[in-house]
């Protein structure tokens, strides 16, 4: 590098972006690999049987670090969506299209191990708890966003509609958690809470390298995704029939 | 041609809107009372899906009710822009000097009034057949009068980010139904707190807090949403 001044608005041109992710996610995809052999290991095999839930337990370092996950990347997507409205940034769009698949995957993949956890546990494949619930909602809120998106031709058009659409739906989820939550607490006498967070400290190792992992995992796939995007966006330009070429 | 005065202030223009609306929707009769029709038919479907139970008809009311007032607003949203868009005057609106987001807000004002209203008013009736006493269908009528304006303007976003989009109906119930789930939860929760002994001031107080910040925010949104639409 000649000049040491880093251009970072450089990378906010398609173009060099694509380079730049394809420098960077099989970083992430290794790192990924890595924690999630180390954080699946001692999540099977290090960390204690659980006093009160035995082995069942264990689906927490999945289920936990997937629910953080689908909440965050809502909020990264809003933002992206955000910056994408206010900057006109063609890349913006493009980021917030390429995380809403991983964002739905981990609230989807949150619900079915909450439901595989919930049926030892409460003994209901589901319960109507507040959290629950709002996942659900959540998980419909990036089914519509990618709807809205897939529904629309026009590129840029559909990623201005979706963002949005993005940044209404951020607004209205903690509207909707807290909504939900009140909902709950006057429909349910029984209550169905976690126990107190007193972890093995193994356990907590063990849940703390999986969500390291998984946000590995997401920022190496929407990468790739948003490298895919890219190209198919760019299809008509020269730099991309070289770059395929 | 430069100094062309806006003679209208922005309130008697919004006036104009209203008025407007009201008499399309008047001329059009149809499109306003098919979803009070649907309103009742879907209320209707639940005791004969569920059984005539009474003790068990009381207890879903409020819920029935609501999710028919919801289902029966989402029907009428789509015909809130479409045909201003399809005819132009969509885009005489957005060029004209009075801000985009009071055209928007008279707009969801008068959606409203044309189908909030008429649920408000339709409710009562639905509810006797339940069987819900005075003071619970006051209570049903006052959550609904409260809990539509709110329909109307999250409405409006989704109305106006689906303009021209191919499967308009379908998309936009998958984009705001969710966003309705918490006027549904206080609205029919009003109702059910009261009959549980609990008041219904807070679920009211909560629905007028939504109807507030709706009020403030949708118009926003949704004439950032239209100019995406018309760009």
């Amino acid at each position: 590098m000649k000049n040491r001044v880093i251009h970072w608005f450089k990378f906010s041109s398609p173009q060099s972006f694509y380079y730049l992710a394809g420098k960077m996610w099989p970083w992430f995809a290794a790192l990924a690999t890595v924690l999630l052999v180390v954080g699946l290991w001692i999540s099977f095999f290090v960390a204690p049987v659980d006093a009160q839930q035995g082995q069942g337990y264990r689906i927490i370092f999945v289920h936990v670090p997937a629910s953080q996950m689908s909440m965050l990347i809502y909020l990264v997507m809003a933002a992206w969506a955000g910056l994408g409205l206010t900057f006109n940034t063609r890349l913006s769009g493009m980021m917030a299209s390429a995380l809403a698949p991983t964002g739905a995957l981990f609230a989807f993949l949150s619900l079915v191990t909450g439901a595989l956890w919930g049926k030892p546990m409460w003994g209901a494949w589901w319960v109507w708890d507040a959290r629950l619930t709002s996942t659900l909602i959540l998980l419909f809120l990036y089914l519509g966003f990618m709807a809205l998106h897939a529904s629309i031709d026009d590129p840029r058009r559909a990623d201005r509609a979706s963002a949005v659409l993005a940044l209404v739906g951020a607004v209205n989820v903690p509207i909707i958690y807290f909504s939900v939550k009140w909902w709950n607490t006057l429909h349910q006498g029984a209550s169905v809470s976690m126990k107190g967070s007193s972890m093995a400290s193994t356990m907590l190792t063990g849940m703390l390298i999986m969500v390291v992992a998984f946000w590995m995992y997401a920022i190496a796939i929407a990468l790739v995704r948003v490298r895919n995007i890219i190209l198919d966006r760019e299809r008509h330009t020269e730099w991309v029939k070289h770059a395929v070429a | 041609m430069t100094t062309a005065p806006n003679t209208l202030g922005a309130g008697a223009v919004m006036l104009a809107v209203i008025k407007r609306e009201i008499a399309l929707g008047l001329r059009q009769k149809g499109e306003v009372l098919t979803p009070l029709v649907f309103f009742m038919v879907i209320a209707s479907l639940f005791p004969l899906g569920v059984g005539a139970e009474s003790s068990l008809l009381l207890r879903m009311a409020p819920g029935v009710l609501w999710v028919s007032a919801l289902l029966a607003a989402m029907l009428s949203l789509q015909r809130m822009f479409a045909t201003d868009y399809a005819d132009g005057s969509l885009e005489q609106m957005v060029l004209s000097p009075t801000p985009l987001g009071l055209l928007v807000l008279a707009k969801a004002l008068a959606h409203f009034l044309l189908s909030g209203v008429p649920l408000v008013l339709m409710a009562p009736v639905l509810g006797l057949q339940f069987g819900l006493d005075g003071r619970a269908l006051g209570i049903l009528m006052l959550s609904l009068l409260l809990g539509t304006p709110t329909l109307s303007l999250i409405g409006s976003i989704g109305a106006a980010l689906t303009l021209g989009v191919r499967g308009a109906g379908v998309l936009l119930s998958l984009l705001i139904l969710p966003l309705y789930i918490p006027v549904l939860i206080f609205g029919a929760g009003a109702v059910e707190a009261d009959a549980a002994g609990l008041g219904f001031g807070g679920h009211i107080s909560l629905l007028s807090a939504l109807l507030v910040l709706s009020l403030f925010f949708s118009p926003m949104a949704t004439a950032a949403a239209l100019r995406i639409s018309l760009e």
